[in-house]
């Protein structure tokens, strides 16, 4: 007796009884279709998350200004300028795990164009700040060390403040009032989009460094800014770049052993890792959760095939008159158990992959469908087949076939 | 005419719980190949066992039953499966077929057990059917058929295989004069023509005339073992007046 042939047995077996058989591959479909539906989910909040770190720069370390304390009242990191300029060129020139360094200065502004205005956060650095952050334009051009140099009055343009001052017109050559200053407008930068926290990243407007100072901020504490921007060389340099920073500005700053820093260096990289590893955790709960009514329709498997074997007691025994053996019996009942999950996994994967693409469509939750997860489903639910189906399987082999050509 | 079957001081002895229940007390028959045999006797006479044993259905407590030489006694339950494919083909009193099956898959059925091809399958399924006379209703389902063409249908079915024995167990209990006779003339036909030894199991004296040797078992031993001249079911046929069936077919 061959494979095929058991296969088509056990087919016609089940389109005998199509209720019963539809009912028991429910079990396995809303399994399959839940397991496939909430790993999407998973992986989709997942990708989200890790086209943040993306967005937002690679291996990206932020060094902020150190707290002051004021008559035992201490300020908050950045609240007194201890970073210069010079700190920023000294670590990107003489630290090795690191590959570019931007002074940064930036203040809540509000901008305005003709009869529009908008309040934004400028960002006053030097065109690394841009590379660092792997942020290209989308119209006009970059900010060039000759503005730099110059001083000269341009700016480039977020998404947001394009959107909020602009509307539909081309903001590229026209002229907006930064702080009462008038700026040309060089560029428009490409839209990121928000940020785990919720924050837009497109609501910005960055000038040159020395316009800034000399214009915007930075007249208080001349040659002073606010953070630096890092980028390490590699993921792996990022500790490295870290510990090279800090030993670097400890010795510009002349800070003695005993005494604390007066900067902070931020990996923001690994907070976002943080929360990847959180959505990693949730998907494989959601998974684990839907693995559950998976393993709920495999039992409802095992039930339906042992009513089943009861109920053909008599066919077995006649197979068996004419000459089935045991294992005959048992592989007969045991691809009917494999074919009603297999059938059950093909739909529930269409199920779970058209319920996936509703939730994106309808929650605008992100959902991303990986061939693994159908895979894995689809295999898990033949494992549950042929599981569930081993035990009912095994008792229609141990029949005795005198006794199962008797039954009524 | 060589020896089919070799039954040597056959003991089988059924436990419930403590109680020892003998069905058979020793039993010794040779029965040679093209025999017609009607084993007979009251129900609790040890003829079912004896048939489950004859169909390696079930295995003696004691003694020794030989088939075509090979000794049963000793086989595994698979083996005991392969020489029920092979050698052995049932009749049952109560037909046996699988529902909604067509009539062609259930004679099919054995041949599935032994490797056979889709093609061979087909071939001798069709051969067999027309051997019973129901060339025609291949594809008819038990419930379309009535009780003598089903059981024509299951004769198809243990004739498919080219056994050298068929076991009838009550074969026309079910069904009514006629209809046995025309089975009967079935039977008589298939051991006359293709020399295939026939055991049938029967307590009506009307139907073991039809087979040339008579056992009658009583107590789980044989107490009487006769040969007779056997009735043709053919010339009784001929004799019964036409039915309305066959008047306006």
């Amino acid at each position: 007796m061959n494979f095929a042939m058991t296969f088509r047995i056990a087919y016609r077996a089940l389109g005998r009884n199509k209720m019963r058989s539809g009912l028991t591959m429910l079990g396995i479909i809303i399994g399959v279709g839940a397991v496939i539906a909430m790993i999407a989910i998973g992986s989709g909040a997942k990708a989200r998350i890790q086209e943040q770190i993306a967005s937002m720069g690679s291996n990206l370390l932020i060094v902020l200004s150190g707290s002051a304390t004021s008559g035992g009242f201490r300020w908050g990191s950045g609240s007194v300028p201890t970073l210069t300029v010079e700190d920023a060129k000294a670590i990107a020139s003489e630290l090795s795990a690191v590959k570019y360094a931007a002074p940064v200065l930036q203040g809540v502004t509000q901008v305005v164009f003709g009869n529009q205005n908008w309040s934004t956060i400028t960002f006053a650095s030097t065109p690394e700040a841009l590379l660092i952050r792997d942020w290209p334009i989308a119209r006009g051009r970059e900010i060039t060390p000759s503005d730099l140099e110059g001083a000269a009055k341009v700016c480039l343009l977020g998404q947001t403040v394009v959107e909020n001052l602009f509307g539909d017109l081309d903001p590229v050559g026209q002229v907006v009032r930064v702080r009462q200053f008038p700026f040309t407008v060089v560029g428009v930068l490409s839209g990121k989009g928000q940020t785990t926290w919720g924050q837009d990243q497109d609501d910005v407007v960055y000038v040159p460094l020395t316009t800034g100072q000399r214009l915007l901020f930075g007249q208080q504490f001349p040659g002073m800014v606010r953070s630096i921007s890092v980028q390490a060389t590699g993921p792996d340099t990022m500790n490295l770049a870290e510990d090279q920073i800090t030993q670097l500005l400890r010795q510009r700053h002349r800070i003695r052993a005993t005494q604390d820093n007066d900067f902070t260096v931020r990996n923001l990289t690994e907070a976002l890792s943080t929360a990847e590893e959180s959505a990693r955790v949730m998907s494989l709960l959601l998974g684990a959760i839907a693995s559950i009514s998976l393993l709920v329709g495999g039992i409802g498997i095992m039930n339906i095939m042992l009513v089943s074997v009861t109920e053909r007691t008599r066919e077995i025994g006649i197979r068996m008159a004419v000459g089935a053996r045991g294992r005959d019996i048992l592989y007969q009942f045991l691809i009917e158990a494999l074919v009603l999950s297999l059938i059950g996994g093909l739909i529930g994967i269409i199920i779970g992959v058209g319920a996936s693409k509703l939730i994106s469509q309808f929650f605008k939750w992100p959902t991303l469908i990986s061939i693994n997860a159908l895979f894995l489903s689809f295999s898990f639910a033949g494992g549950v087949g042929i599981f569930f189906g081993f035990y009912p399987a095994r008792t229609a082999a141990k029949l005795d076939p005198i006794e199962a050509l008797r039954y009524e | 005419m060589s020896e089919l079957i070799r039954v040597e001081h056959l003991v089988k002895t059924y436990y419930l719980g403590e109680v020892q229940v003998p069905a058979l007390k020793g039993v010794d028959l040779t029965i040679q190949t093209g025999e017609f045999v009607a084993i007979m006797g009251a129900s609790g006479s040890g003829k079912s066992t004896f048939m489950n044993i004859i169909g390696c259905l079930d295995r003696p407590t004691q003694g020794h039953y030989y088939i075509e030489g090979t000794d049963i006694s000793g086989l595994s339950k698979d083996q005991l499966a392969q020489i029920r494919n092979k050698k052995i083909g049932f009749v049952f009193q109560s037909f046996n077929l699988l529902s909604r099956t067509s009539a062609l898959e259930n004679v099919e059925l054995p041949l599935f057990y032994n490797g056979s091809s889709a093609r061979e399958r087909r071939q001798r399924a069709l051969e067999a059917l027309t051997n019973v006379g129901l060339q025609g209703r291949e594809h008819h389902f038990p419930s379309q058929l009535s009780g003598g063409q089903q059981q024509r249908v299951a004769i198809a079915r243990s004739l498919v295989n080219r056994p050298s024995l068929i076991l009838a167990d009550e074969p026309t209990g079910n069904l009514d004069t006629r209809t046995s006779l025309e089975n009967m003339d079935i039977f008589q036909k298939l051991n006359q023509a293709a020399q295939i030894t026939i055991i049938l199991v029967t307590h009506e004296p009307d139907i073991a005339k039809y087979a040339e040797r008579h056992v009658v078992f009583r107590d789980g031993k044989i107490i009487q073992d006769t040969r007779i001249k056997p009735l043709q079911a053919a010339e009784d046929l001929a004799r019964m007046p036409a039915t309305e069936d066959e008047a306006h077919p």
